[in-house]
């Protein structure tokens, strides 16, 4: 018989028993027509039970066949204790779960590779140095005469290729009416040659798709947003659509699992670089830039040679920069170059979350090891309950190794069932925390593929965490000493000893969860409460464009319109909003003086802006319908401190420098209050705010093709007005359209998605990790009080008060929480500087920071004590007694 | 006289060699038959019979089947294999290498 049927026959154990059983009967029935004495032959053939399981054993597999026994009785264990199992389960699902969730993430935002031919030779080309703010920074934007003049120095050892920053555009496969919006990014011709990509539609680019500026209105459609928008119809190549006055041809679609080099952006559609209208532009960086590096090609001379490419033509180029000092222009030129790996491609949601998934990673994983460790203390308190049993089946010759296994069977019944719904968990919680990343206008998207990464990351993990919890009790078990434990006991302590131990390491692991919680959470608390200087409630933000610039009062026109719809308050036009990502700056000249380095933000916007913004007006006065840029300036505080030392700014002028030394003139007419201007966190810059209509150099008002329509509402909930004020705007004016609409309240959040993420899953893995810790302290006390009951009662009736009662029973665990919390501390101090960039006007050392996770402990702590405790106290010594 | 014991290692020559003979046999016939032909001088301790039975039948040198005997119950008879015979001849061979080195030992001592 093959390995086949032995394998088959574990599954038929008893009918194989049987057969066994049949033939020896069959043997005696033989022994008995021959005359012989039943006795006699019985004695002969030997004991039967001992003669089945030789016969048993070569018949089957054994090791399996005791496994499979050891699985049955594992799980009849389990079902014996239904809730602890149930609660075991539970913990370590919510712990495997989370772990393969954040390992989802990670994996596929930060170290999944593209999917093209040998990632591992991508490099991203990167500057590192000392920013404008004086901080060091890393820039990856380059522009494209740059990019064009290091690839043609390196064309022997390495392909350059040029990625634009992703963008949501408008576009239209019709009329003007149809707009819709799709992920536009530019890319070289040669891309997807060099990635050695295949259409799954017409054809891709060739690099004589991407030669001539402005000559190649092509474009390839990624296969997701084929899928999606068009279910995949094969007539949509040679399709056009139009971008503002440009129309594309469609002429193929892209591979079906390529969807950009941007990991958290889909890519819907691959425009040549050529028609950029930046790309001849040396002082636009609008693009990042990939290198293949050829097979064999040393690092450091190709780095060193796009260094000094680079730098010869920022030297060109800085040649005609005003308005900069000598040290600023050091620090520019100084900038070096870096190549950075990015096999799994490149994008800022990698760059912001980077740090922030690590963080999660590590917290769920330390919530995941405190469930080990109370699954370890239960599973340790029923190895003292069942030692009886252990000794029993050594006695009657069970090996310590099928000790282990009985033991260890039971872990992994524990760990695989946690493993099925804890996946179940992790394929629910991923997607939920990745439609959390980004605010909802602009959600974030990752591909969670459930493939053999992420099985084998889960099995790996299982399999880890039932070592983790189930091997000490296992080996505890197997060394059970059939003569004492069958005597009534061995040495209670050095069970609780472990017990004990994991205590401290698991109230640790709590504290330190809670105390990075209580930073993130502050983090949030702080950022979201931080004032920005206007009013952001009832404010909605219409983006608009039209087709083609139009005359500043037909702007204004539709300004009035909106005014006059029910529910707005007040209406003010900018060209853009505070906060919404854009920024406009340029040096300052006041009195003709140079420049002082400090760049002064810059916007424009019409009469009653201020006031729809609710900014305070400290002085002077708002713009009038007739002022125009350049002309008259509204100021901030910090501007007037910058760059009029403080002294009153109103009636004083000043100028703008443009690089190329341009200079326009303005006049101060109002003092502002400060307000934020691109990020909540940087210190408030200074501001300038110039009249949203602009006059050429002959004195003619200048068309305008894009604004953003401020409209102040008087409702709760102004995104309830959005609909009526999309349609209203095109009513009142054909031309216009709104091509976004937001509320102000979201621009202003989605500066703290990340923080409200960070600080909403820290703390509700806070919450479950000082649950489950304690969870596990109850159980270690109540299981000391009930194997303690004896010494107890005697202690109780030789006179010994509740008091002292309760502090024999608690003194060790509580003992252990204390060394566990400091533990804890050390731990929390010690990782505080690698989430240093997560945190905002946070500080670890804060004794309030502190003393939340220990008042915290410390209560749940009590609260867990109490129920054994009073256990203790209540136990009648006369009973107790009398029971022995 | 040989003690059973003696038997060892040469008891699946023995079934081997038996049943090469005499196809299907059950497990009490290959006794008896061991003890019959060789003058009542081996005895296969029948406690070990069984095992080995199964275990060459796991190795796939016999096979097994079962059969209704004339008294209504099953019995479970015994075959050689292909396997079997190479075996048996593999086993013959060796037994006999063996006998004859320790036959030529005795004659020289």
């Amino acid at each position: 018989m093959s390995w086949w049927s032995r394998l088959a026959n574990v599954f038929r154990g008893n009918r194989l028993s049987r057969e066994i059983d049949e033939e020896l009967q069959s043997h005696i029935e033989e022994a008995l027509e021959q005359g012989r004495d039943p006795a006699e032959a019985r004695r002969a053939l030997g004991p039967a039970l001992r003669l089945r399981e030789e016969s048993r054993d070569v018949r089957l597999i054994a090791w399996l066949d005791s496994l499979r026994a050891d699985t049955v009785f594992g799980l009849r264990q389990l079902m014996k204790n239904k809730v602890t199992s149930a609660a075991a389960i539970l913990s370590l699902a919510l712990g495997i779960g989370a772990c393969t969730s954040a390992f989802r993430l990670i994996d596929a935002l930060l170290l999944r590779p593209l999917p093209v031919s040998e990632p591992e030779q991508l490099y991203g080309l990167a500057r590192q140095g000392i920013g404008p703010e004086g901080k060091p920074a890393t820039f990856d934007g380059w522009a494209y005469p740059a990019f064009r003049l290091m690839r043609a120095a390196v064309r022997d050892q390495a392909e350059l290729i040029a990625l634009s920053y992703s963008e949501r555009t408008d576009l239209t496969y019709g009329s003007d009416a149809e707009m819709e919006k799709a992920f536009r990014q530019y890319v070289s011709g040669w891309m997807f040659d060099s990635f050695g990509l295949r259409p799954a539609a017409g054809r891709l680019f060739t690099e004589s798709d991407d030669s001539r500026p402005g000559a190649h209105p092509y474009a390839v459609l990624s296969y997701d947003y084929w899928s999606s928008r068009f279910g995949r119809d094969p007539k949509v190549i040679g399709r056009t659509f139009r971008i503002g006055n440009d129309l594309y041809e469609i002429i193929g679609v892209g591979p079906e699992r390529f969807t950009g080099t941007e990991p958290g952006t889909v890519i819907d559609i691959f425009i040549p670089t050529m028609m950029h209208p930046g790309a001849q532009r040396s002082d636009w960086t609008w693009m990042r830039t990939l290198a293949r590096v050829n097979p064999g090609v040393p690092m450091e001379p190709l780095r060193a040679k796009l260094d000094a490419t680079s730098r010869a033509f920022e030297e060109d180029r800085a040649k005609g920069f005003s308005g900069w000092s000598k040290q600023q222009v050091d620090e520019f030129l100084n900038h070096r170059l870096v190549l950075e790996p990015a096999a799994a491609g490149f994008s800022d949601l990698q760059t912001n979350y980077r740090t922030a998934l690590a963080a999660l990673g590590v917290l769920v994983a330390l919530v995941l090891l405190i469930a080990c460790a109370n699954v370890a203390n239960l599973m340790t308190a029923q190895a003292a309950a069942r030692a009886r049993e252990m000794a029993l089946r050594v006695s009657i010759g069970a090996g310590r190794a099928r000790l282990v296994q009985l033991v260890l069977v039971e872990g992994a019944w524990l760990a695989f069932l946690a493993a099925a719904i804890g996946g179940a968990f992790a394929w629910w919680s991923a997607p939920v925390v990745v439609s959390m990343i980004n605010p909802p206008d602009n959600p974030a998207r990752l591909f969670l593929p459930a493939d053999w990464r992420v099985l084998g990351f889960g099995l790996v993990l299982t399999v880890a965490v039932m070592l983790l919890f189930g091997l000490a009790p296992a080996l505890r078990a197997s060394a059970v000493k059939p003569v004492s434990a069958l005597k009534g006991g061995e040495d209670p302590h050095s069970r609780r000893r472990l017990m004990h131990a994991l205590i401290a390491v698991q109230t640790a692991f709590c504290f330190l969860v809670l105390f990075v919680a209580g930073l993130f959470v502050a983090t949030f608390e702080r950022l979201s409460r931080h004032p920005t200087g206007f009013s952001p409630q009832g404010v909605v933000t219409l983006e608009t464009v039209t087709l083609s610039p139009q005359p500043p009062a037909l702007w204004d026109q539709v300004a009035e319109h909106l005014r006059r719809v029910p529910g707005v308050e007040t209406v003010g036009l900018a060209s853009s909003v505070l906060l919404g990502g854009w920024s406009w700056n340029n040096s300052i000249s006041v009195n003709g003086a140079p420049p002082n380095g400090i760049l002064a933000y810059l916007l424009q916007a019409s009469p009653g802006w201020v006031e729809a913004m609710r900014i305070p007006m400290i002085d002077g006065r708002d713009f009038l319908p007739g002022d125009t840029y350049p002309g008259a300036a509204i100021v901030n505080k910090a501007f007037a401190r910058t760059y009029f030392r403080g002294e009153y700014p109103v009636g004083k002028p000043f100028e703008v420098v443009f690089s190329g030394g341009k200079r326009l003139r303005f006049e101060v007419v109002g003092l502002v209050g400060d307000v934020t201007y691109r990020d909540i966190r940087e210190p408030i810059l200074p501001q300038a705010y110039f009249p949203f209509h602009s006059v050429d150099t002959e004195g003619a008002l200048r068309p305008v093709g894009q604004g953003t329509f401020i409209v102040r509402t008087s409702s709760v909930n102004p995104m309830a007005m959005a609909s009526i004020l999309r349609r209203e705007v095109p009513r009142a004016r054909s031309e216009f359209r709104v091509s976004n609409i937001r509320t102000q309240t979201a621009i202003d959040q989605s500066h703290t998605v990340r923080e409200r993420l960070l600080a909403r899953l820290a703390l509700f893995f806070g919450v479950v990790a000082l649950l489950l810790s304690g969870v596990g302290l109850y159980g270690v006390l109540d299981y000391s009080v009930l194997q303690r009951r004896k010494e107890i009662g005697i202690r109780m009736a030789i006179g010994a008060q509740a008091g002292d009662i309760a502090r024999g029973v608690t003194v060790d665990a509580f003992s252990m929480v204390l060394v566990g919390a400091v533990a804890g501390l050390a731990l929390g101090f010690a990782s505080a500087r690698y989430i240093q960039t997560l945190l905002y006007q946070v500080k670890p050392t804060d004794p309030r920071m502190l003393a939340l996770p220990a008042l915290t402990i410390l209560a749940s702590a009590i609260l867990a004590a109490l129920p054994p405790v009073i256990r203790a106290v209540r136990i009648d010594p006369a009973k107790m007694l009398r029971a022995e | 006289m040989p003690k059973p014991d003696s038997l060892q290692g040469s008891l699946d020559l023995l079934v081997l060699k038996i049943l090469s003979r005499r196809p299907r046999l059950h497990g009490y016939a290959i006794m008896t038959a061991i003890q019959g032909m060789s003058g009542e001088v081996l005895r296969a301790e029948e406690g070990s019979l069984y095992p080995a039975l199964h275990r060459m039948e796991e190795a796939g040198w016999i096979r097994a089947q079962w059969v209704i005997k004339d008294t209504g119950r099953r019995a479970r008879l015994y075959d050689l294999t292909a396997a079997g015979k190479k075996q048996l001849a593999a086993e013959e061979s060796r037994w006999q290498s063996v006998t004859a080195a320790v036959n030529r030992v005795l004659r020289m001592a």
